[in-house]
């Protein structure tokens, strides 16, 4: 069994369920609830599928107006909200629970405005980040963020996690290309937060917003910036006899002064899998492999790659393969985006996200193989090494007794040893139910209650996406303070 | 003033803090203090400066990070930058010159505190994006930490860029670490002259829809470049509207001929050379051509296509020099002095045209009697008023510097 403890249902919210069913209906109409049981086990979990909850009910609203109505309603009643995207959440940063409303804006999805003169979008956040490129792509432009899901998975979502990917060594992570949001509040006030301008005015609320997992608002609308595409990229691939020598061949590349749009590693178990699945041309006698992509004119591109590749042969590479066609980008880069799920065809597997300085990380791959060997599990690492963000797959059979849990303190282990090389936890998939009990390794008990108190400014009541991020002994502790505090103001306003 | 406190490590500067708190002094924070002069006037009988806690903590050139104490002067910063091929890709603007103090004096971590950024933003993003994370000391005195080192971080909220820009009035941070960029082999600048702000935003509108990573679109009116100190330019008696390309040598070349062709309906440009490009983009980044004076000026964010018109706006109403940065997304407006700085005027043109105004230079007389910063709308003035009551209750930092009532 998974052994992340998740908070029991109030019962009090149960026992009125009918109730609760039949306000939402006539609150934002029955075809915008979803409310049978089978209806409700399409949401009972995200990517982080060991873990299900049946939700209360579901709603799907069409309108930020609905949106407002449904969180004031939960507000008045005292009822918990889980906002919901595609349901993409490695982490269960979507996981429902048996006593909250599901909010989920897949219905808004529309593109209001594209000003290619001024470089922005404006969407409605339950768009697909595909989606988005896809739209502006007519004029050359794209939305930088790439997350490897982002066929699935929203806009409204990678606000809520602040998603990077494989593009973000040069673009940026979602804070870095979002503008302004529409965000409904708890109580049901619809705000509006930024716009098509390059500065916050006052204090900045949107960086706050971005990768608050869905315990702030729910966001309906954003303004994303949109870049020019450049006139062509192409990747490159070199292969190493150790993790090492990719390591240090990194590290030089980006020391002599070039900034690559990526560059991503794969390791012997990882290059296997995925050149089985997308037939990109990967070197299968390589230890290690970097996949480097680089952006400009033809003319450019081969200055560039050569450049990177005349850095590499120092290190006597054992392979260096120069993308010879788009078809065969395309493939390359299929191959990287799809690892998660090629991994996943041939076995269970966990997905860690901690990032680490890049000049610890032989020592930190060496350490993964050795935690993964000790509780006798296979592991795949694939990773963006330009910003040091490691994704190891730890392989697990769930069908076995005690292997899931085996997997989760192998992952545990591997994040305290990110976080011990001065490292974080999790680099772009979030805390969500999975790392919160790992926040105090990373945190003092007081960056937990300064990030608590913001939590108390957007959501005093602590009703979106509850049970996640915080450890909940933290949160019940931050309540009781709260309470007692209110108490003690309404005690003195009875002196006085 | 009474008192200058000037911690001169973390532990200080918590134990200052902490004895602040409990007597309920306010204070007012400050780095090396060339900024003091903006927001609304700061009434504390105490100013603490971070300008004791100074020295770079780390730097990994191989990794593009380097952490420093917040009161390390940024010009020690740059040069330690430099001597390893790397800088801050946004550009720091350097008010010094325009509020009267020395250039070059400020502090990184007040380079953080108010976000500013240069002519680089356009496209390589601004001070908060850069900013990894923190160590600072809150209202409560307690010491706390967000972010890190590492480049992808989304382990609990963003508390770290939720400070910048908040002018030293949630936290009072003590260290700062950061994203760098290697510095560009080569500059290029394309200078354009005599075209009027219209057309000017439309030109370097253009260019950054191009592919060629356009890194720096400036526009001059001729009152304006008439103060440059290039003679050549100054010369040119035109308004001057300016494309900056970097890159390696042989790309720049290269991607200036397509500019040049593109944007051939604009005229023939004036072709910087590196020399006398590097001393250009200098000038923007110090507002060295808007010098302190008894004028007001305003720091205008917009939506580019709105600059000119909005600018015509208040043209209407008082005579101004306008200098349009980021393609025209950012206006620095010199206005006349008058009693209260042309603000309603300037506001209404701000709330038709969309974007938000800050008076960056007024007496103090006109700071107390106007709103410096954008008024707020209730929902946001509801949130930021609680997120100061989270970090500040007892209001001790930089009282009403921002709000009047915060």
């Amino acid at each position: 069994m998974p052994s992340i403890e998740l908070p029991s249902p109030d019962a009090s919210i149960l026992a009125r369920r009918n109730e609760i069913i039949r306000d939402l209906q006539s609150l934002v109409g029955v075809h915008c609830v979803i409310a049978d049981e089978d209806g409700r086990r399409a949401f009972e979990t995200d990517a982080l599928t060991a873990y299900k909850r049946l939700p209360l009910v579901v709603v799907l609203p069409s309108t930020t107006d609905e949106v407002s109505k449904v969180l004031k309603y939960a507000k008045v009643n005292g009822i918990k909200v889980v906002a919901r995207g595609a349901g993409t959440s490695l982490s269960g940063g979507a996981l429902p629970s048996e006593d909250a409303i599901v909010v989920g804006v897949s219905k808004m999805n529309k593109v209001l405005e594209i000003d290619y003169e001024n470089r922005f979008a404006r969407v409605e956040s339950g768009i697909t980040n595909l989606a988005i490129s896809d739209a502006v792509g007519r004029g050359g432009f794209f939305y930088a963020p790439d997350p490897s899901s982002q066929i699935a998975c929203t806009l409204a979502g990678n606000i809520a996690m602040n998603s990077g990917g494989a593009h973000c060594l040069k673009y940026g992570v979602t804070t870095n290309n979002v503008l302004g949001v529409k965000i409904v509040l708890m109580d049901g006030e619809i705000v509006e937060i930024g716009g098509p301008f390059l500065e916050p005015e006052g204090y900045d609320l949107l960086a706050l917003i971005v990768g608050s997992e869905g315990q702030f608002g729910i966001v309906t609308e954003a303004t994303v910036r949109i870049l020019r595409a450049a006139e062509g990229a192409r990747p490159m691939m070199i292969g190493f006899e150790s993790s090492a020598k990719a390591g240090m061949c990194v590290a030089r590349i980006i020391g002599s002064g070039i900034i690559p749009v990526a560059i991503e590693f794969m390791d012997r178990p990882a290059i296997a899998v995925c050149e089985d699945f997308a037939k990109a041309g990967y070197p299968l006698d390589v230890e290690a492999l970097l996949i480097i992509e680089v952006e400009g004119s033809e003319e450019e591109i081969s200055d560039r790659l050569a450049y990177i590749a005349s850095i590499a042969e120092e290190l006597s590479p054992q392979a260096i393969v120069v993308s010879a066609s788009a078809a065969q980008s395309a493939r390359i880069w299929k191959g990287r985006k799809a690892a998660f799920g090629a991994v996943g065809r041939l076995s269970d597997y966990y997905c860690m996200d901690g990032t680490i300085p890049l000049t610890h990380l032989p020592h930190v791959l060496e350490k993964i193989s050795e935690i993964c060997a000790r509780h006798g599990l296979r592991v795949a690492n694939i990773f963006h090494a330009g910003d040091g963000n490691l994704h190891p797959l730890v392989m697990y059979d769930a069908n076995k007794p005690g292997e899931t849990d085996k997997a989760e303190a192998a992952g545990a282990e591997i994040l305290k040893l990110c976080v011990s090389v001065g490292g974080c936890l999790t680099g772009e998939h979030g805390v969500g139910i999975e790392k919160r009990d790992l926040m105090r390794v990373q945190f003092s008990e007081t960056d937990l209650a300064v990030q608590m108190r913001i939590k108390s400014v957007f959501d005093p009541d602590w009703l979106l996406n509850n049970g996640k991020v915080f450890p909940l002994d933290a949160v019940a502790a931050a309540l009781a303070r709260r309470e007692a505090e209110l108490q003690r103001a309404t005690g003195a306003a009875a002196a006085a | 003033m009474d008192e200058i406190l000037k911690p001169a490590t973390e532990w200080e500067l918590k134990s200052m803090i902490s004895a602040l708190a409990e007597r309920q002094i306010p204070a007012e924070i400050i780095g090396a203090g060339s900024k003091r002069g903006v927001g609304r006037p700061v009434s504390a009988p105490v100013a603490l400066t971070t300008s004791g806690m100074r020295g770079i903590s780390l730097y990994e050139p191989s990794e593009l990070v380097m952490s420093a104490r917040a009161g390390t002067p940024l010009a020690q910063i740059e040069v330690e930058l430099a001597s390893r091929g790397q800088m801050l890709p946004f550009e720091p603007i350097d008010l010094g010159p325009a509020l009267g103090a020395p250039a070059g004096i400020q502090t990184i971590g007040a380079v953080f505190a108010t976000n500013m950024s240069g002519a680089r933003r356009i496209a390589a993003g601004s001070a908060r994006d850069y900013l990894l994370g923190l160590r600072a000391v809150n209202g409560h005195g307690e010491f706390f930490k967000s972010g890190g080192r590492v480049m992808k971080n989304v382990t609990g909220y963003d508390v770290a860029r939720g400070l910048s820009g908040s002018w030293g009035t949630l936290a009072v941070m003590s260290e700062v670490t950061f994203k760098v960029l290697p510095l560009p082999d080569d500059v290029a600048t394309l200078v354009y002259t005599g075209l009027t702000d219209d057309l000017a935003v439309e030109l370097m509108s253009t260019a950054l829809g191009l592919p060629y990573e356009v890194s720096g679109t400036v526009h001059l009116p001729a009152g304006l470049a008439r103060r440059l100190k290039q003679a050549d330019l100054r010369s040119e008696k035109k308004s001057l509207t300016a494309i900056r390309i970097e890159n390696f040598t042989r790309s720049i070349s290269y991607r200036k001929g397509r500019l040049k062709e593109a944007l051939a309906a604009f005229g023939e440009p004036i072709d910087l050379s590196l020399e006398k490009s590097l001393q250009f983009w200098g000038d923007m980044r110090r507002l060295s051509f808007m010098p302190y004076e008894p004028t007001h000026l305003w720091r205008i964010s917009t939506s580019p296509r709105m600059a000119a018109k909005l600018v015509n706006d208040i043209k209407r109403h008082m005579p101004v020099e306008a200098f349009y940065d980021w393609s025209g997304g950012l206006i620095w407006l010199e206005t006349p002095a008058s009693a209260d700085a042309g603000t309603a005027d300037i506001r209404r043109a701000v709330a038709i045209h969309g974007g938000h105004a800050t008076l960056v230079r007024a007496d103090h007389s006109v700071r107390g009697l106007v709103d410096v910063f954008q008024p707020q709308s209730p929902a946001t003035e509801r949130l930021s008023r609680g997120l100061k009551d989270a970090f500040d209750p007892l209001r001790l930092f930089n009282p009403g510097r921002m709000y009047a009532t915060m």
